[in-house]
């Protein structure tokens, strides 16, 4: 049952004077580094991935798939994985996929913290005002709907398995199983990926965050503790993933456009 | 800085001699004119101005007795001083004031403070119990950072430049570097209080080291209000104050909705009156919080997880339609 | 600063509001009435208000700091409570036997009785408030062992006890939504034209404005006296404010010669001078050392010990992992045996440059060990001192650390020798005697707390009539209160506190001798003139040097009743040592000493100490390796074969059996035996072989 009823409201004060110098901030430290370069880090990435997701050419070369295009859906798709979209569907099939990636990592409460900083300015940095004068945080429309973050983890769940899919996929070469440096390259991506998505703070909360008495849920509680060891690091799965899978489609664009040529090990 | 290495001096230890107080003029070199920008409007100003009191002051400061001789030497080279920017006003308005002294090996901004206030300004005004950490009062702005004074050692802090110290922004100023931090209690008055299921047959309640675990990190909480105080929702937008708990008390909220033994739900308060939307997870709270408790990882996620639980799931909502028929 | 909305001018915004004003000399003072006001907010204060609250009184609450500030907050060890979750064994006879003994008998029987029987209702009581105490594995509170204690027995979180509780009871009073007074300071208690007690004066710390209390009862809970002396773990706000209050009011105190100083306190660096080193420091293998880098403590054995302890630093580092075939580490010898020997190592030339000695686990532990240890000893010098304690030794020396000594009460109902007075916690006396155990100050809070409020409720229910407020004596309390910030000249107060905590530290400290305590009396005389005419500079508003003005007269007289007393009692017995009296004196063992105000004259009387009846004193008399029959019969006899001398031992300096036949089948009995009959015989030997289990940790 909610107490909300039985609340008593105590009444706030509010609007005293306060004390210090009507400044921005007193720091005087490079405290602008880090939300600049986090603006340089994401606007890289945004730029690269909408140009390679839209460019819909140089995809896939077997048995290497973007994970861009991953899975691919449509029925235009180089590499007919799952094509459970019709002809009709004409652009890109990477528009179809990304936006589910893309609305996990936007929902996610690490880039949230990130670009309210960098790119909002609320705040840029801990102890430095804000950029505007109000402030409402997520408490409405459209930031609200921050709160479905959960539901872009359950597509995070489905698209880790086609990675690891992909994985696989990437030793079957056309002339039998072997070993390529993509194949260790998108192994990774698929690793980088996964810890990205399982040190979720939603993954962490619908395991065990939700129980009250661990010792009554003991499974729940030993999958909470091991999510609860990923997720200090989330930041860093973050980056990294971020990082590999634009590399990784990299990768896969220059090999399937013949500019290098991939590396065979066995 | 390490004029009383000298052991030869530093061994006069109080502790021991029976003799009257060092009546060193340890801090002579408070700089009369120190003061920094004049006259800013209403400050009270003669009061406690460097040179009214700084003469009788200098004997046997909390601070010289230790090491007369530090402080003896110390005060003839300027090369070990160190400038404290103090924030000094009210109400009606303030200034930086500047305050020189010897610095000492050791000392945390709070020590410097004590020194300034014994031997240059009697009534500099700094809120501080235990000086150990562990009560959480003496919390400052110190170089724009939200700390603890007695936490923060003058060594790592930049020697070249002045040391700033300010009181908390967030709330209103009483006087120096001391705040009206009402707001939190205010908060505290409208947490529903903890409602423990019944007792065991026994008489006990029972609960695994496990169950407590988390309970147990937003326990160590100190009320230092830094994490209230460096929040830019009510930092830099005081119209969200009566709306908005702050990280303080959303740690209180979550030591409650995770105890092993409360009965009570308190989602929909948290969303709907203590604000927990207007938290967009920035982790200043984290950042600055002394006792080293992931507020923002361990408290607000896990309660925003479990208002979407609550009011933002689909299934959940559903479920909980199903499960109140049968 | 507390409380709803705003009131009058004087009232900082969030204060509870008036109900009435006094007009007085200093104009229209806003006047609180109320049925129980307690003053302080510790452990000991806020479980009072709530009692009172729950017993129906209108109470509220005053307090020097913000709410939660309290100098509990630095109680680490645990709050002791004979629950016997770790050892069935123990039972509340035993820890009423070990609070005795710990106390040199010179306790108040009852409070130790009523102490060892009602802690662990009262930890059951704050686990149902919210607290989260550390675990066993089947759920139940977990108990650690502590010094002096015969059994693992302290609750405990972390090392962060005090913390803990006082949250709880801070936010169970804030639920209770009982007023509380922050930050604001009462100068001195009210009475009526025929002496009773009526209510309090006070000023809000922030404005410096004036606020009038009427009260039926007042409890004191304003704890103790560190700030007194140079080194001390006690914060700012140990001025002795209840001692005082109470003695101004015509109450008596008692036992104020007994203070309690901790051997490891840290000298250096300045920023953490006086700061508590737990003894679990060297109970988890560290050794204090000189400068000449020798384990000094095997020089300082006395005899009443030599039989338990180990004479080489091979058997003592044995001890470490092999408590039967070898005897304890003298660095583990009682608290004022290492107390005396480090005064007299560095008296000697051999102390580290800053005073101290040094106290050494870095090259004796490796760095993973002390970290899992010791956590917060190696954060807080890390992060305070930038010491790191894996690396370097600890600078170390004694450090004034609790009174024994207060206010003297009544055992049941906590009310002191006047009127609608009540007191607990550290600022009352009696629980602890001479000498107090760890652990045993946080369960006395929480026990004596709840009795005050209880007591102090059922009077002002009891009392009839509104307390008529005498208007002449706030004049009269206002205007002095205003005279510092009056005087064009003067000395400045920060100068006056500093010497007198130089005069304690060094004249009335660890080892006090008669012509020191004479000049001691002398120059604190002398400082009481210079206090007369204190001067302070700036306003009224949050004004730290006027606070500190109006706060030195407290800190002076009850500095004065301990100098005084320390002067009479011509022995040495728990916290209070004589170098010209080193012994313990059996007639002393029969008197208490109190101490009241004539007039600005200290009086000091002695009172024939209270005999427990003969079942409790039974108790007392069988030491447990000799008669196994002491608490619980069978029960201890099987602790003490099977229980003790393993885990128990191991952890405690003191309590271990093993130690305790020598000293007292062959120490003392004879020669105590003939000077006090009965209890008194049972009660001697264990004074000085208790020692061993005595003055362990902190709180």
């Amino acid at each position: 049952m909610s107490t909300i009823e039985e609340t008593q409201v105590t009444p706030v004060t509010i609007g005293g004077t306060r004390g210090g110098p009507k400044v921005r901030t007193l720091r005087k430290d490079r405290w602008w580094l880090a939300p600049v370069a986090t603006v340089a880090g994401l606007s890289t990435f945004v730029a690269y991935s909408a140009w390679a997701a839209f460019v819909n050419s140089d995809y896939y070369h077997a048995p290497y798939l973007s994970p861009f295009y991953s899975p691919c859906v449509a029925s235009n798709c180089v590499y007919q994985q799952l094509p459970i979209i019709g002809t009709w569907w004409r652009i890109s099939p990477a528009i179809i996929v990304l936006v589910f990636p893309l609305g996990f990592r936007l929902t996610c409460y690490y880039y949230r913290k990130a670009y309210y900083r960098s790119f909002w300015w609320a705040p840029p940095a801990c102890g430095v005002s804000d950029a505007r004068s109000r402030y409402t945080g997520e408490t409405r429309f459209p930031l609200i709907w921050q709160n479905i973050h959960r539901w872009f983890f359950y597509f995070g769940v489905i698209f880790v398995v086609f990675l690891g899919i992909d994985a696989v996929h990437a030793f079957d070469f056309p002339n039998g199983w072997g070993m390529g440096l993509g194949s260790l390259i998108l192994t990774l991506d698929f690793v980088l990926l996964g810890l990205y998505t399982f040190s979720c703070h939603a993954c962490r909360h619908l395991c065990g965050g939700q129980v009250d008495q661990f010792s009554k849920h003991p499974i729940r509680y030993r999958a909470w503790r091991t999510v609860s060891k990923l997720n200090p690091n989330h930041q860093l799965f973050a980056w990294l993933s971020l990082f590999w899978v634009a590399f990784t489609d990299l990768y896969v664009r220059l090999v399937a456009s013949g500019a290098i040529r991939d590396p065979r090990f066995f | 800085m390490t004029t009383a290495d000298n052991p030869e001096q530093a061994q006069e230890q109080p502790s021991t001699a029976i003799g009257t107080s060092p009546l060193s003029q340890a801090t002579a070199s408070a700089s009369p004119g120190a003061s920094g920008s004049p006259g800013a409007s209403g400050s009270p100003g003669a009061s406690g101005s460097p040179g009214a009191s700084g003469s009788p002051g200098a004997s046997g400061s909390p601070g010289a007795s230790g090491s007369p001789g530090a402080s003896t030497g110390g005060s003839s080279t300027t090369s070990s001083d160190v400038v404290m920017r103090i924030w000094r006003g009210d109400s009606v308005g303030g200034e930086f004031r500047e305050y020189r002294l010897p610095s000492q090996p050791g000392e945390v901004v709070l020590d410097v403070v004590h020194r300034i206030q014994a031997t240059q300004a009697n009534d500099l005004a700094v809120r501080w119990n235990c000086k150990a950490g562990k009560c959480g009062s003496c919390s400052a702005e110190i170089n724009g950072r939200p700390r603890l004074m007695c936490m923060t050692q003058m060594a790592h802090l930049p020697a070249d430049e002045p040391v700033t110290v300010a009181p908390m922004r967030t709330f209103p100023i009483i006087r120096d570097l001391v705040t009206d931090v009402a707001f939190n209690y205010e908060m505290a008055r409208r947490v529903p209080p903890f409602k423990p299921r019944p007792r065991e047959a026994d008489g006990t309640h029972r609960m695994a080291q496990r169950d407590v675990d988390r309970v147990q990190e937003f326990h160590r909480c100190i009320e230092c209000f830094l994490c209230q105080d460096v929040c830019h929702v009510i930092r830099d937008h005081e119209e969200n104050k009566p709306s908005y708990a702050g990280p303080r008390l959303l740690v209180r909220y979550a030591s409650l909705e995770m105890h092993p033994l409360d009965t009570d739900d308190r989602r929909s308060l948290l969303r709907e009156q203590m604000g927990i939307g207007y938290c967009n997870i920035t982790k200043c709270c984290t950042e600055v919080c002394p006792e080293h408790i992931k507020i923002t990882d361990n408290a607000i996620i896990p309660l925003k997880e479990r208002v979407v639980d609550r009011s933002y799931d689909p299934l959940g909502w559903v479920g909980r339609k199903i499960s109140r028929r049968s | 600063m507390a409380g709803s909305s705003a009131g009058s001018m004087s009232s900082p915004p969030g204060a509870p509001q008036a109900t009435a004003s006094i007009t007085t000399a200093a104009g229209e003072l806003p006047l609180h009435d109320y049925d129980v006001l307690v003053i302080g907010a510790g452990g000991s204060g806020l479980r009072a208000a709530i009692e009172a609250h729950i017993q129906g009184a209108r109470t509220a609450i005053v307090c020097k700091s913000l709410l939660g500030k309290a100098h509990t907050v630095m109680a680490e060890g645990g709050i002791a409570a004979a629950m016997g979750n770790v050892y069935p064994q123990d039972n509340w006879k035993v820890h009423f036997r070990d609070t005795m003994r710990g106390g040199k008998f010179l306790n108040n029987w009852r409070m130790a009785e009523l102490h060892a029987k009602e802690s662990p209702d009262r930890v059951q009581e704050l686990e149902e408030w919210g607290a989260v105490f550390d675990r066993t594995p089947d759920g139940r509170i977990l108990q650690r062992d502590f010094g002096g204690h015969r059994y693992a027995r302290l609750a405990h979180v972390g090392d962060h006890t005090g913390l803990e509780m006082i949250r709880t009871l801070q936010e169970k009073a804030t639920a209770e939504q009982i007023p509380v007074f922050m930050e604001c300071s009462i100068r001195t208690l009210l009475k009526d034209a025929n002496g009773q007690l009526t209510g309090a004066l006070g000023y809000w710390r922030a404005s410096g404005e004036f606020i009038v209390f009427r009260a039926k009862a007042i409890v004191l809970a304003t704890g103790g006296i560190g700030r007194a002396f140079q080194f001390t773990t006690n914060s700012w706000e140990s001025t002795a404010d209840g001692q005082s209050l109470a003695l101004r009011a015509g109450a008596d105190l008692m036992d104020m010669e007994f203070f309690q100083f901790h051997p490891t306190g840290m000298v250096w660096p300045v920023s953490v001078r006086g700061l508590l080193v737990t003894e679990g420091v060297r109970g988890d293998g560290g050794t204090l050392k000189n400068s000449e880098g020798r384990r000094f403590m095997f020089d300082y054995v006395p005899e009443m010990f030599r039989a338990e302890t180990a004479d080489t630093e091979e058997e003592a580092d044995r001890w470490y992992t092999d408590k039967v075939n070898a005897r304890r580490t003298p660095d583990l010898l009682p608290r004022d045996e290492v107390a005396r020997a480090i005064n007299s190592e560095v008296k000697a030339g051999r102390g580290s440059p800053h005073g101290g000695v040094y106290l050494d686990i870095a090259s004796r532990r490796s760095p993973e060990y002390i970290k899992r240890r010791l956590p917060s000893m190696y954060s807080q010098f890390m992060e305070l001192a930038g010491v790191d304690i894996t690396k370097e030794p600890m600078e170390v020396g004694p450090t004034s650390h609790y009174a024994m000594g207060g206010i003297k009460v009544d055992a049941d109902t906590a009310a002191c020798t006047i009127p609608a007075l009540f007191s607990s916690g550290e600022a009352a006396a009696g629980l602890h005697g001479a000498n107090r155990l760890g652990g045993n100050s946080l369960s006395d809070l929480v026990v004596f707390g709840r009795r005050a409020g209880l007591a102090a409720a059922e009077y002002a229910k009891g009392r009839t009539g509104t307390p008529e407020i005498e208007r002449g004596q706030i004049d009269a309390a206002v205007a002095a209160a205003l005279e510092p910030l009056e005087r064009d000249q003067g000395e400045g107060p920060y100068e006056l506190h500093q010497e007198l905590r130089e005069t304690m530290q060094s004249l009335v400290g660890i080892i006090r001798t008669g012509h020191e305590l004479e000049e001691a009396l002398e120059r604190l005389g002398k400082l009481r003139e210079h206090a007369k005419h204190v001067k302070v500079t700036g306003g009224r508003k949050y004004n730290p040097g006027w606070h500190l003005a109006m706060d030195l007269p407290s800190l002076l007289s009850v500095a004065e009743c301990v100098t005084r007393s320390a002067l009479v009692r011509r022995e040495s017995r728990g916290g209070h040592t004589r170098d010209d009296f080193p012994k313990t004196d059996p007639e002393f063992a029969k008197v208490n000493h109190v101490t009241s105000l004539d007039g600005d004259t200290v009086i000091v009387r002695a009172e024939p100490h209270l005999q427990p009846p003969p079942e409790l004193a039974a108790l007392l008399a069988d030491d447990p390796p000799a008669g196994s029959s002491t608490a619980t019969g069978s029960g201890t006899g099987s602790a003490t074969a099977g229980g003790n001398p393993g885990a128990t031992a191991g952890e405690n300096p003191g309590a271990t059996a093993g130690e305790n036949p020598g000293s007292t089948a062959g120490g003392n009995p004879g020669s105590t035996a003939g000077g006090n009959p009965g209890s008194t015989a049972g009660g001697n030997p264990g004074s000085t072989a208790g020692e061993s289990g005595s003055k362990e940790e902190n709180r």
